[in-house]
This record gives structure tokens, sequence and C-alpha cells, in this order.
């Protein structure tokens, strides 16, 4: 039963009773009468009574109507606001609450109506405060791992499974945007192919090759080795990347391992040319030395056996036997003193040294000659600027004997260092007062293997300083009664120093995680929400107004929107020589003259570049349809052309504020709160259109447009669509 | 008739005792000193047996070796590799050629003698 009719039940029940009481009394008194009474009564009911009766009865009938109207005036319409507002409360404002009106049921309602509300806005706010708080802490973790793979020296690539980038970190950039194409054109970039900068099927055969060892519960990665475009070997390494990580059971056993779904890999790179350059020259090193032994030896071996086996022969042959076994002996040592030097020279390259700060490897050894060998050290004069190329611990194990044995040898408490450049080297001087040392005694110290307290090693000063391609001696200077040995050690290449004072402000736009949750492939784009496309912002300065008549473009500027962000970092810039002149008019808006697109690339050269930028987005440009004209008219000459959708931030400043006067870029970035900075360079004027078109997107979403469809759609039908170019 | 062997050695130091040793054996020696020389004596001196060192100026012991296993009139005579390049590679290449038989340098010279005197034949 409704909660309506059961109302109406309540309010009749009053009036329906007392005339169901009248009519019950009346039939009962009409039963108990005799006939004659009976005659009695008919008689009595005139014509004249009746109508006093119909009247009284019409007159008991509108009471009883005008009761029923109060009934429900005071019970059906503040039932219903109770109702009406239960939905809101449910559907639009849990804040909302109920006033109290009516009967007191109906006030008990929505007093506890009104509880009930205020339980669930509680519980509400609680979920937000625990979905936020969640959000934020995936953000740090993102954050932290993005922090970390960024300033990796490996250089470290995600993709997802349709090979998108997700993230990249300044390594990567450092070793392929120099081997990318040949135009200079780098191609890597948040939400891009990674197809583009490695062939696809490499990847994919050792995408295949994971997942078949996936199957077999085995180890899950495959590498493989690639020409970059400006010929350096690149070492790959692909991992996979599951979904559901978290789960436990998803770690071991082969089962689980392959059913989870693959969502994307990791691309590990190394530049391996120089490696594989050594290892080979490694090898023909190995091949030379072999031949020529071979060759010596035979001739030795000839030579001498044919003495042996011939004891009698003439004395002018048994002189050249002789001589030539002496001759070959005496060539093959020295190709061996020239492979050895050769070898060692490599084998010290390829020893580890690590390029560290001066101060920092000094504050190292202090610290291990103070504790271990019980000696003061102290730092009497250091370039805190210098680097230095060195195998720390070698190194410092090194000086910390040295102190150890001054302090037993020479009583030396205290040993003081300088460190200064020194021509191409550094030197570092380990300094004491005292009596001097014997040239034997300093030639000894540096060709003993160290004796660290238990620690044994196979090592000398000299054999240190060897490694390290550098030199030590001892020397003294008699007025100030100071020894000290001098050491000169490598300096780090310059970059080694810069790189570490170098941040990057731009680091969090190298990942995009959320290119994790998107499919490219096959959804048709009109149906794709705004938020989710990448697009390419871009403006262009032209010679004049008129492309048709022989106008040119002299700059083009571009940056990208990938998940609603601007990629500040990936930008598109340059300058065209129109081959033509330029109209005063244009030069007082841009300001470009002449001689500075003398030289410049031609649109023919520039246009495939920028085409290679915008590959795979939604283009956008402020007043577009400019812009495409210009392009359009070089498709035949360059055999470039952009198909991509293309959408007008002027038209759809249009939709969002349709009786605004302008829609000049200047008044809509005004009108948005955006600070138009640079404008009229091609750049400048695209990164304004990119944070236009950045807030428009929520203010269209609001107008129900949030499809790439329904945004053309709109496009079209304002005022401005109807101007042709 | 004494059988007749050519050496082939650009490297005088192992020619000349090589040389004294096959005289030794009773065989007639000449020497030539790269691979151009060795098919013209091959052709003038009509040798029985080529020492052929692989690695020559000119032409390289391998090209020699199949220069003269394709001549007709030369493909007859016995070729003997020497050469320093020993790995199973180098060794399988000049039997492919036609080498009738490869030693690796350095060897014992009384081998040498004995593998001379197989292929040469009673």
């Amino acid at each position: 039963m409704s909660p309506g009719k059961d109302l109406l039940i309540t309010a009749l029940r009053p009036p329906l009773i007392a005339l169901a009481v009248v009519l019950a009394v009346a039939g009962i008194t009409w039963a108990d009468l005799a006939p004659a009474e009976r005659a009695t009564v008919v008689k009595v009911l005139t014509v004249p009574r009746l109508a006093l009766i119909g009247l009284l009865t019409i007159s008991a009938l509108a009471l009883l109507g005008l009761h029923l109207h109060r009934v429900a005036s005071a019970t059906r319409k503040p039932a219903l606001r109770i109702a009406e507002a239960i939905g809101l409360i449910v559907s639009g404002n849990p804040a909302h609450r109920v006033t109290p009106q009516g009967t007191p049921e109906l006030r008990a309602i929505a007093e506890a109506t009104n509880e009930l509300a205020a339980l669930r806005a509680r519980l509400l706010a609680d979920a937000q405060v625990s979905i936020a708080e969640a959000k934020a802490r995936i953000e740090e973790e993102k954050n932290r791992f993005a922090a970390l793979v960024s300033e990796l020296d490996q250089s470290v690539l995600v993709c997802n499974r349709d090979g998108r980038i997700l993230l990249y970190n300044a390594a990567v950039s450092a070793l392929l945007v120099s081997s990318s194409q040949p135009d200079g054109m780098p191609a890597l970039g948040l939400g891009r192919s990674v197809f583009g900068l490695i062939d696809r099927s490499l990847i994919l055969h050792a995408v295949e090759a994971i997942e078949t060892r996936r199957v077999r519960g085995e180890h899950e990665s495959a590498h493989f080795v690639t020409a970059s475009a400006d010929g350096r070997l690149l070492r790959v390494q692909v991992a996979p990347v599951f979904a559901g990580g978290s789960d436990p059971s998803a770690v071991s056993g082969k089962v689980t391992s392959a059913a989870r779904a693959m969502t994307g890999f990791v691309l590990l790179l190394a530049d391996v040319t120089e490696t594989i350059e050594s290892d080979a020259r490694s090898v023909a090193l190995f091949q030379d030395l072999v031949e020529a032994t071979r060759a010596a030896i035979a001739s030795i071996r000839v030579a001498i056996e044919a003495l042996i086996e011939h004891p009698d022969v003439d004395v002018p042959r048994r002189d050249r036997f002789t001589s030539i076994v002496q001759d070959e002996a005496v060539r093959l040592s020295a190709h061996l003193d020239r492979l050895s030097a050769d070898v060692s020279e490599r084998l010290r390259r390829r020893w580890p040294l690590e390029e560290m700060r001066g101060v920092d490897l000094l504050s190292l050894v202090s610290r291990r000659i103070e504790r271990r060998n019980g000696v003061t050290p102290r730092m009497e004069s250091i370039d805190s600027n210098l680097w230095l190329r060195v195998d720390s611990f070698t190194l410092a194990q090194a000086l910390s004997s040295l102190a150890g044995r001054l302090r037993a040898e020479f009583s030396v408490r205290e040993v003081r260092f300088r460190l200064h450049a020194g021509g191409a080297h550094a030197q570092l001087d380990v300094a004491w007062t005292g009596v001097p040392m014997s040239s034997e005694t300093a030639f000894t110290w540096q060709n003993d293997a160290f004796t660290l307290g238990g620690e044994d090693s196979p090592l000398s000063l000299a054999q240190v300083m060897e490694r390290h391609g550098g030199e030590a001696w001892y020397q003294r200077d008699a007025p100030s009664q100071t020894n000290y040995f001098r050491l000169l050690l490598p300096l780090a290449s310059e970059h080694a120093a810069s790189r570490v004072r170098q941040w990057r402000p731009s680091r969090p736009e190298f990942y995009d995680f959320d290119l994790f949750h998107h499919s490219n492939a096959t959804d048709a784009l009109d149906a794709r929400r705004l938020s989710e496309l990448s697009y390419t912002v871009f403006d262009t300065e032209t010679t004049g107004l008129d492309p048709v008549n022989g106008d040119e473009i002299i700059s083009i500027g571009a940056t990208r929107i990938v998940n609603g962000r601007l990629l500040q970092a990936e930008t598109f810039e340059s300058l065209v020589d129109p081959h033509r002149a330029i109209s005063r008019a244009s030069i007082e808006v841009h300001g470009i003259t002449p001689d500075l697109l003398v030289g410049q690339p031609t649109i023919g050269q520039v246009l495939p570049r920028f085409w290679r930028f915008a590959e795979d987005t939604v283009l956008v440009g402020h007043n577009a349809a400019f812009d495409m004209r210009f392009l359009q008219l070089k498709e035949a000459d360059t055999g470039v052309k952009f198909q991509q959708p293309v959408l007008d931030t002027l038209l759809l400043a249009a939709v969002v504020h349709p009786s605004e006067e302008s829609q000049a870029l200047e008044a809509v970035a005004g009108r948005l709160g955006i600070p138009v900075i640079g404008r009229h360079t091609a750049l400048g004027d695209a990164l304004a259109t990119a944070e236009v078109f950045l807030r428009l997107v929520p203010l269209l979403a609001a107008r129900g447009i949030q499809t790439l469809g329904q945004a053309r759609a709109a496009s079209e039908k304002t005022f401005f669509a109807r101007l042709k170019y | 008739m004494s059988k007749r062997v050519l050496i082939a050695d650009d490297e005088p130091n192992i020619v000349t005792p090589l040389e004294f040793l096959m005289e030794q054996a009773g065989l007639e020696v000449r020497v030539a000193r790269n691979g151009h020389e060795v098919l013209e004596l091959a052709a003038a001196f009509q040798p029985d047996l080529i020492l052929l060192d692989v690695m020559m100026p000119g032409l390289n012991g391998y090209e020699v070796c199949q220069r003269l296993k394709s001549d007709p009139t030369l493909r007859q005579v016995r070729v003997l590799m020497l050469s320093a390049k020993g790995r199973d590679v180098e060794v399988a290449k000049g039997l492919e050629l036609g080498a009738d038989a490869y030693i690796t340098k350095p060897f014992s010279t009384r081998e040498l003698v004995s593998k001379v005197r197989e292929l040469l034949g009673p």
C-alpha cells in the first residue's frame, strides 16, 4: 500500500465511522418498527421533509468534503516535501535538510530524515578524506619513483603495451636525442610511440620471448642489441610490467605468473659501442699475439731442430741457423713488450674509476686514518672545486697504510693534506713534519704491498698509482722540515662537475603513468573524451595574410598536451626561410625581419619535422583555419598532409562565451585569467593557446561537450565558423 | 729422379732452415717469396709438392691454393699448408680450398718431413 493511500484512509476514518453509525442506527430502528409504525414513518416522510433530509445530507457531505480537504492539505504537501527533500539529499546536495512541518507524525519523520542525512553526510566526508589521503600517498610514491628514475645514470624508458612512452629520464634523452632522426628532430616524448626510436620488430620479438618464458616460469626479461640512427650500438634490456603487482601470490609460481596480464614494459638502454669496439680490439690483439708467437717459434724450432738433426752441418749454415734463433727470440720479446704495454693500458682504462669531488675523497681518507691509524689528519690547503677520477677504495687503503707506517716507523702523529690542480692532473700531497726519509725507504714503501691491520692487500702504492695512470714520489722541503709524498691523480672530465650542479626543474614532465590506462588503437577519436586525448597546440607566423597569393610561413611553434598536462619541455620551434619578402605590417606584428631568416631551413625541410612532432595527436590552434590553410597549400609541394582532427580555440571560446565581442587570443586569455607572455612569437602564442585550451575543456564539459566529436560539432555551429578563409 | 718441393714463404728465417731440411731429405728445392711467384714457379718448376704459407704478400696462401686447384695443369700438385693461423675455421678453410694437409706453426720438423714423404708417395 502506498503512503498516500494510507494517509487518505487515516484522514477519512472518523467521518466514515460517524456515517456508518448513523446508517446503522437508522437501519436497526427501521427493522425494529412494526408494519403500522413503518407506514407512519413513510407518511411522515413527505416530499418537503424528504427535501429537508436531502439538504441536510448534502450539507453533511459538503462538511465531510471540507474536512477531507483540510486533512489532505495538512498531510499531503509536507509529505511530498519530505520526499522531494530526500531526493535532493540523495542525488544532489547532501547538506540539504527537511523543514519539519504538518502533523506531529510528519514532523517526527522529517526529523528522523534529517538525522539520517546528517549521518550520511559524515560518512561521505570520511570517505572523501580517505580517498584524498590514499591519492596523495600514491601521488607521493609516483613522484618519488619518477625522481629516482630521473636521477639514474642508466637510461630508462617505460612504455605501455602499445609502446606509448609513459616515462623517460634525462639519460635517455641524452642517449637518443643526438641519435634520433637525421634532421635532429627528437621523437622522444610522453605518449609518443617508442617504435619511432627503436625498431618495432625487435621489441615485439623481445616481448614474445618474455611471454614464452613466462609460460615456462623462467626469468622474465630479454635483451637485444640494435644500432642507433647515428651508428652507435645500443644494448636494450626489456623487462615486463604486470597489472596488479601488489598481489603477493603473483610474485612466484608459474601459474599465477602466467595468469598476470602484461600492461607494459621497461626498457633499459646502454650505449655499448665502446665496450663492443674494445672487446673486438681485445680479440684482435689476442689473435695478433698468437699468430706472431707461432710464426716466431716456428722459425726457431725449425732452425734448432735442423741443427740437432744434422750436427755435421757446415759452419756458414750453423751460424745462419743460430742467428735465426737469436733474431726471432729478440723479435718475439719486442712484440710481447709492445703488446703488454697495450694490454695494461687497456686494463688500466677499464679499472672502475669513479668521478668524485676531491674534498669528499679526503674526508673519507681522514676518517679512516683517524680511526684506524690513530693519526690526526689536517686539511692544509684544499681546492674544493677539484673533481678526481679515482678508485676511492684502494686509494683510501693506500693512504691509510702510508699513515699507519709513518706512525709506526717515524712516530708521526699528524699528517696534512694539500690538494691542487697541476696541469692535467691533481696534486695530492700527504705531508708531515720530521726527519727526512731515505730514498731507499721511500722506494720500498711505494712498492711494498699494504698491510692494514689484519687486511692484506695484494697492491702497493705504486700499483694503485699505475691504475690511476698517475705517479707518486717522496720529496722534502728542508727549511720547513716538511716531508711529503706527492700523488698525481687524474682529474674528472669537465661535464662530471657540471652534471651535479645542473638540476632539471622540468623533471615531473618526464612521466605520465595515466597513459597506462589508455589503449590507443581502435576507439574512434570522435568518441574519445577531450580530457584524455593528446594534442599538438601550434601557431605560425607568416609573411602576410594571403596564402593563396603567395604569403608564406616564416615560423612554426608548437607544444604538446598529454593527459590534460601541458608539457613545457616538449616544444617545437623553427624559423623558416620563405624565399620572398615580408610585408611591413606583419614585421610589425611578429618582429621577424628578413635578415633573421636567411639560411634558415625551407618549409620543405621544416614541415616533415613538424609532421613527426604532431603525429598521432589532435591539432589545436587559435584561429586554426588560418594556419591550416597555409599548411594545406604546401601539401602538394612537400608531400606532407596533416590529416588529424583540428580544434580551434577561437571557436571553442565562442561556444563557451557566445555573447563576447572579441574572440582574439589576448581577449580570450584575459577572460580566462591567463597571463600572456611572449606573444607574437609562434611558440609563445602556441603556449598561450595551450593554456586557453586547457581552461576551455572543463567549461565545455559543463555545457555537456565532452568528446572530440561533440566539440567539433559545437564549433561548427558557432557564428565564427561560418566565416571562410 | 728426385722429387721436387716448392717452399712458399715470405719469411727468410723459416725458409732457410726449411730449405736445408728438404735438401737433406733428398728433395730438389725452390723458394717463392710471394703468391704470384708461387704460381709462376708452379708452372715453370713443376713441383710435386708445395709447402704453402698462408700469410704472404700479394696473393695469400688461400688464394694461391684455390688457383692451383682450379688450373687443370697444376691441380695434381700436392699442397701442404703451413700457417700460424691455427683456429679450426682457418684449418677448415684451407682444406676446403684444396690443401692436402694443413700444419699449424710451430711444428716438429721430424713430423713435417714424414708428412712430406707421405704426401709425395713412394
